[in-house]
């Protein structure tokens, strides 16, 4: 369904910035072609940024979006399962945004921020951390809160995904802008040995 | 992503290619509700073997195709769902809601 503004679309291009790492740090170009940030390596205590994307809230933007995600996952030494996981919340997360916070209008500023953080215990590893940023209609108490799965009804899903994926699920508003933090973490330990 | 549609007396196999997306999903549902509720087809198959990844709308858009096919009395079967797309069935605790099997010959024959 078209939202009110949809005939801007056409006019606005998806724009992926995409932060290159150094090879030492076994990281390769996510994206050839892309533009990189013209700024310096960011490092804010345990975290380095790995890839930071500035999109537009089209629809078209998710299955970029997931393939960046994929390859970032991978290369932090996720495994496949718990790649899938990841991409799979960051795409519930930004159409969230397209379609919550923005009403499903095009061309409206969201920005994905991944970094590599430090696990702090021992059961932890490394993680990732993904910020979604975005300007949009704040969310409401009942949005947050997802829905019994026992109830047989479309919608309400992508939160109970999110917080299935990920270790960290939080949201913040502030100055009229949207700030989703998601992190997971590697597991040192395997789970059937926690107890 | 591309839907093509193969059919036959009383049922209509659609081969669903590409991702099932927010950008995507209303295409699959418009074609599902088509088939469920205007032209009352008693049995819906949808092939999954050439898709690669379901988000919670394309979910949502199969649960309206259910509860439609349900109210119909008619079936929505699906089959050869990959790990991601069961990942996503099982994480919705839909995995036994819905009529899911392995390959076309099984849902054929069911």
């Amino acid at each position: 369904v078209a939202g009110p503004c949809r005939k801007h679309r056409t006019d606005e291009r998806l724009r992926m910035s995409v932060k290159r790492k150094e090879a030492r740090n076994g990281f390769a170009e996510i994206a050839p072609g892309t533009r990189s940030v013209q700024r310096p390596e960011q490092e804010q205590g345990e975290q380095k940024l790995v890839l930071r994307m500035e999109l537009r809230s089209d629809p078209s933007a998710l299955s970029v979006v997931r393939g960046a995600m994929e390859r970032v996952a991978e290369l932090l030494g996720f495994t496949a399962e718990e790649t899938r996981a990841i991409v799979r919340a960051v795409d519930e997360a930004l159409a969230n945004v397209i379609e919550h916070a923005y009403e499903g209008q095009g061309g409206l500023p969201i920005a994905v921020t991944c970094s590599r953080v430090r696990g702090g215990d021992a059961k932890r590893g490394e993680g990732l951390e993904v910020v979604l940023e975005d300007e949009g209609n704040a969310a409401e108490a009942s949005e947050l809160k997802g829905r019994d799965l026992e109830e047989l009804r479309p919608g309400g899903l992508g939160l109970h995904f999110m917080r299935s994926a990920m270790d960290q699920v939080e949201f913040t508003r502030n100055g009229g802008k949207n700030r989703l933090r998601l992190v997971k973490y590697r597991h040192l330990i395997p789970a059937h040995s926690c107890k | 992503v591309q839907i093509a549609a193969r059919s036959s007396d009383g049922l209509i196999i659609l081969d669903i290619t590409g991702d099932i997306d927010l950008a995507h999903s209303p295409q699959m549902r418009k074609l599902l509700m088509s088939e469920i509720k205007e032209k009352g087809t008693p049995k819906v198959f949808l092939n999954f073997t050439h898709v690669r990844y379901i988000d919670s709308s394309g979910i949502a858009s199969l649960v309206e195709g259910l509860k439609a096919s349900r109210d119909k009395g008619s079936r929505l079967i699906l089959y050869a769902l990959n790990k991601n797309v069961y990942e996503v069935m099982q994480l919705s605790r839909l995995q036994k809601i819905f009529e899911i099997y392995e390959t076309e010959e099984q849902a054929l024959t069911s």
